[in-house]
C-alpha cells in the first residue's frame, strides 16, 4: 500500500445545500473507501440527487467540502467521475458509436483512445454490430447497456449509479451487476444510489442513509445490521417441547410449525438458551440468529425521522 | 475551450449530415430556379398558334406598314370585306382587322374592328393597339404640321443632383435608391437568419432537456460550455447553408440556362417592350446602379454587416437557448416565452424599413446605436455612410450588451435545464439569474 495515496476516493465534510427555502442537504459528511461499493440510500426526495449533483460538480455546495482522491473538487474532476442518472437519456437520432465517442471525448478521452476503449466494451457486451444503429432503433434494455458503457468508458475512479437496475430484466440486471463487481475488482469505487434494499444488502459494503437532507445511518452493512439486531433466535426442532421450561431468560415470541422464535435482552448470550434447549430433550435441527433486514432498518429509521 | 469545440462539432456535424438539411440546402436554390423558370415559361407562353390576319385599311392609316410579330402575320388587303370574309370561311386567314378612316385629326379615341370568331390573346391585342396608336400619333403630327423633333424637345427629363457641402463625397441621384434597396434586403435577410437559426438553438436545447441526456452532459462539462458550443455549432451551420446557397445559385442558374435553354434573349426583355426613350433611360439607370454598387465602400460595409450579423445572432440565440432551457416537455409553452424576444426583433425590422426611407431620422440614428435593435437597423444604414462616431458607439455597445446577454442567458440556462415539471414564468427566470451555483 502506498501511504501517499488517500484511502478514500470520496470524502464529504459538512456539506450543506439550500434551494430557495428548503435545505436539501444538511450537514452531510461521509467517506467512500477506495475499491468499495457504497450505498447512498434514502426515500424519494431525501436529498440523494442533490448530493450527487454536488459530487458530479453540476452544482456546488453552499458550505462544506468535497474531496475526490484527497483533492478538493475542481474543474478536472468530472473526467474522473462516471455518472449514470436515474433518468436515462441519449440522443435518439444519433448512432450508438458516434454518441459513445462524443460522450467519451467530453470526458477527456482522445478520439483514438475512445475508439479503442469503446470497441473493447462493445465487444464485451457483444453489441459491436450496433455501432451504426440509432438509439431510437434499440429497445430500452439495449439502450441501458449503451448508457452504462458511456458511464464507465473513461475508467473513472468514482462511478455513480443512480438506480442502475431500474427497468432492466433479470438477465441484463445480472450482467450489469457482474460488471459492477468487475469494475470494483479493478480498483474503481462505486457510489450506488437506490431505495431497493435487497440489492444494497447483496452489493454494498458501506451505506449512508439520508432523509430530509440529514444522515440517519452511516457505516458498514454488517455493523449496522448488528447494531439493529433484536437478539432474536430461531430454533427448528423435532419432538414435543416440555411445557414449563426456563429458556435462560429468553421469552418465546412465537412457536409455529416446529419453529421457535426467542427474544432476549442485549448483553444476554445465546449460551443459556442453547443449554436450556439441550436440557429439554428435543431434537434440534437448526439454530440461527435473526438479523434485521436493511429494509426493516430503513423503514424503521425513516419512519422515526419523519415523526 | 476544448469541450466547447466538441459540442460545436457535434451540433454542426449532426445537422449538416442530416438528410433534411442536405435536401433543403440543395433543393432550395433549385426550387427557386424551377419556380422562376416556371414563371418565365408561363409569362412567355402567349398564344402560340400562328395566325394570319388580313388588314383592311382603305384610308391608308397604317401606310402599308405593320410589322408582323412572333406568331402574327399581317397582310394588307384592299379587297372588299365580303371577299375577305369568304377567305375567313375558307380558313385561309384567321381574322380581319378593319381600320375605319380617322375623320377627326384631334379625336381622343379611335375604334377599330377585329372580325373573327376567335378572340385575340391579351398580349396580341395590346401589341396591335400600341402599334395603331403610334401610327395615329404620326398621322396626327403630320396633320397638325408638328415636327416630331420639336415635340420631343417639349419633354424634359428632370433629375436631382445631390451635392455635399462639408464632406467630400461623390453621390448621385441613384445613390439613395441603391442604398435603400441594399439596406432593405440586408435588414430583411438578417431578420430571417437570426430568427431561423435562433429557433434552431432553442429546439436543440429543448431536445437535450426532454430526452434527459442533459444530466449526463453537464456532469461532463459546464452548462456555459454546452450552450456556447451549441450557439457556435448552429451558427456555423447557418454560415454553411448561406455560403452554399451563394455558390449554388449562380451555378444552378447557369446549368438551368443551359439545360432549359432559358437565355436572356428569349426572356421577355423589359427594355424591348418599352418605347425607345424610356428604354434608354432604363438602360442608363441600370448601368448607373452597377456603377453605384461598385463605388460602394464594400471593405467597410461587408465586414461590419458580418459583425452585426454575428453579434445579433449570438445575443438572440443565447436568449433563445435560455428560453429553450426553461420550457418543459410542452413545446407550446415556448410560444409565450419567445414572444418577448421576438418583440425587439420585429420592432427592429420595422425601424429598419423606416430607416430605408429616412436613414438619418432620429429614430433610425438612435435605434442603430441601441443593442438588440442595432444589429438589424445599423446594417440597413451602412450603405448611407453613417458618421463614424455612431458606428463606434453602436459597435461598442453591441459588443458589451451581447456579452452581458450571453452571460445572463447562461445563468438562466444552467438552472433551467435541470428544472422539470412546472411551467416557468418570467418571474422565475429572473430568480434563476441570481441562484448560486
Amino acid at each position: 500500500m502506498n501511504n501517499e495515496k488517500p484511502m478514500n476516493v470520496l470524502s464529504l465534510q459538512n456539506v450543506v445545500k439550500t434551494y430557495a427555502n428548503h435545505r436539501a442537504v444538511n450537514d452531510v459528511s461521509f467517506d467512500v473507501k477506495k475499491g468499495t461499493i457504497f450505498g447512498l440510500l434514502g426515500p424519494n426526495g431525501a436529498g440523494k440527487t442533490s448530493l450527487i449533483r454536488i459530487i458530479t460538480t453540476i452544482t456546488a455546495a453552499d458550505s462544506g467540502q468535497v474531496y475526490l482522491n484527497g483533492q478538493p473538487l475542481n474543474r478536472l474532476h468530472p473526467n474522473d467521475i462516471g455518472y449514470m442518472p436515474e433518468e436515462r437519456g441519449l440522443y435518439k437520432k444519433m448512432k450508438v458509436g458516434e454518441q459513445l465517442l462524443y460522450l467519451a471525448q467530453l470526458k477527456g478521452l482522445s478520439s483514438k483512445d475512445a475508439k479503442v476503449k469503446l470497441r473493447h466494451w462493445l465487444e464485451k457486451f457483444e453489441i459491436l454490430n450496433w455501432w451504426d444503429k440509432k438509439i431510437s432503433d434499440l429497445s430500452k434494455g439495449m439502450s441501458q447497456k449503451v448508457q452504462f458503457i458511456a458511464t464507465v468508458v473513461h475508467d473513472p475512479s468514482l462511478i455513480i449509479l443512480d438506480e442502475p437496475f431500474s427497468g432492466l430484466d433479470p438477465i441484463n440486471a445480472n450482467l450489469i451487476k457482474d460488471e459492477i463487481f468487475q469494475l470494483k475488482e479493478k480498483g474503481a469505487s462505486i457510489l450506488f444510489s437506490t431505495h431497493r434494499m435487497e440489492q444494497v444488502e447483496e452489493i454494498c459494503e458501506d451505506i449512508v442513509l439520508i432523509n430530509h437532507g440529514k444522515i440517519l445511518l452511516y457505516g458498514g452493512v454488517a455493523n449496522i445490521k448488528n447494531d439493529f439486531k433484536e437478539h432474536k433466535f430461531s430454533v427448528k426442532y423435532e419432538g414435543s417441547l416440555p411445557e414449563s421450561l426456563n429458556f435462560g431468560g429468553y421469552e418465546i415470541v412465537s412457536n409455529q410449525a416446529n419453529e421457535l422464535i426467542f427474544k432476549g435482552q442485549s448483553g444476554q448470550t445465546s449460551i443459556q438458551l442453547l443449554k436450556s434447549l439441550l436440557d429439554s430433550n428435543v431434537n434440534i435441527i437448526s439454530f440461527n440468529e435473526i438479523l434485521p433486514s436493511l429494509n426493516e432498518i430503513f423503514i424503521k429509521k425513516v419512519e422515526t425521522s419523519n415523526e | 475551450m476544448n469541450k466547447i469545440w466538441l459540442v460545436t462539432q457535434r451540433e454542426y456535424l449532426t445537422r449538416v449530415t442530416n438528410k433534411t438539411f442536405i435536401l433543403t440546402t440543395l433543393l432550395a436554390p433549385l426550387g427557386i430556379l424551377v419556380f422562376m423558370a416556371a414563371v418565365v415559361l408561363v409569362m412567355s407562353t402567349g398564344s402560340d398558334k400562328a395566325k394570319i390576319i388580313n388588314v383592311y385599311d382603305p384610308s391608308g392609316l397604317l401606310q402599308n406598314e405593320f410589322k408582323s410579330r412572333d406568331n402574327l402575320t399581317f397582310k394588307f388587303s384592299n379587297e372588299s370585306m365580303d371577299a375577305q370574309k369568304t377567305l375567313y370561311k375558307e380558313k385561309k386567314i384567321n381574322g380581319i382587322l378593319e381600320l375605319p378612316p380617322l375623320t377627326d385629326s384631334l379625336a381622343k379615341s379611335y375604334v377599330y374592328k377585329y372580325h373573327s370568331d376567335d378572340q385575340l390573346a391579351m398580349d396580341e391585342n395590346f401589341a396591335i393597339e400600341s402599334a395603331i396608336g403610334k401610327k395615329i400619333r404620326d398621322f396626327k403630327l403630320k396633320k397638325l404640321n408638328i415636327d416630331a423633333k420639336t415635340l420631343e424637345n417639349l419633354d424634359t427629363d428632370v433629375q436631382a443632383e445631390p451635392v455635399t457641402i462639408l464632406e467630400d463625397k461623390k453621390i448621385s441621384s441613384i445613390t439613395t435608391f441603391v442604398s435603400s434597396a441594399l439596406g432593405g434586403i440586408v435588414g430583411y435577410a438578417m431578420f430571417f437568419i437570426i430568427l431561423f437559426y435562433g429557433m434552431q438553438v432553442m429546439r436543440s436545447v429543448m431536445e437535450e432537456k426532454i430526452n434527459r441526456i442533459i444530466e449526463v452532459l453537464i456532469s461532463s462539462l459546464k452548462p456555459f460550455e454546452l450552450m456556447m458550443g451549441k450557439v457556435l455549432g448552429v451558427g456555423l451551420v447557418g454560415l454553411t447553408q448561406i455560403g452554399i446557397w451563394l455558390i449554388l445559385m449562380p451555378i444552378i442558374y447557369f446549368i438551368g440556362a443551359a439545360l432549359f435553354g432559358i437565355n436572356t434573349e428569349a426572356m421577355p426583355n423589359p427594355v424591348n417592350d418599352m418605347n425607345p426613350e424610356v428604354a434608354l433611360t432604363f438602360q442608363s439607370k441600370a448601368s448607373q446602379i452597377f456603377l453605384e454598387l461598385r463605388s460602394m465602400n464594400w471593405w467597410f460595409i461587408l465586414p461590419l454587416t458580418l459583425f452585426y450579423f454575428l453579434a445579433g445572432y449570438f445575443a438572440y440565440s443565447a436568449l433563445f437557448a435560455a428560453i429553450g432551457s426553461a420550457v418543459g416537455e410542452d413545446i407550446n409553452d415556448a410560444n409565450s416565452l419567445t414572444f418577448p424576444i421576438m418583440m425587439p426583433l420585429i420592432f427592429s425590422i420595422y425601424i429598419g424599413f423606416s430607416a430605408v426611407n429616412a436613414p438619418d431620422s432620429s429614430l433610425a440614428v438612435w435605434s442603430s446605436m441601441i443593442p438588440l435593435l442595432s444589429s438589424i437597423v445599423m446594417p440597413v444604414r451602412l450603405p448611407f455612410d453613417p458618421p463614424w462616431w455612431q458606428i463606434g458607439i453602436s459597435v461598442v455597445s453591441l459588443i458589451i450588451f451581447t456579452i452581458f446577454l450571453v452571460w445572463l442567458a447562461a445563468r438562466i440556462y444552467r438552472v433551467g435545464i435541470l428544472m422539470y415539471g412546472k411551467k416557468a414564468t418570467f418571474k422565475e427566470l429572473s430568480k434563476w439569474i441570481f441562484y448560486k451555483d
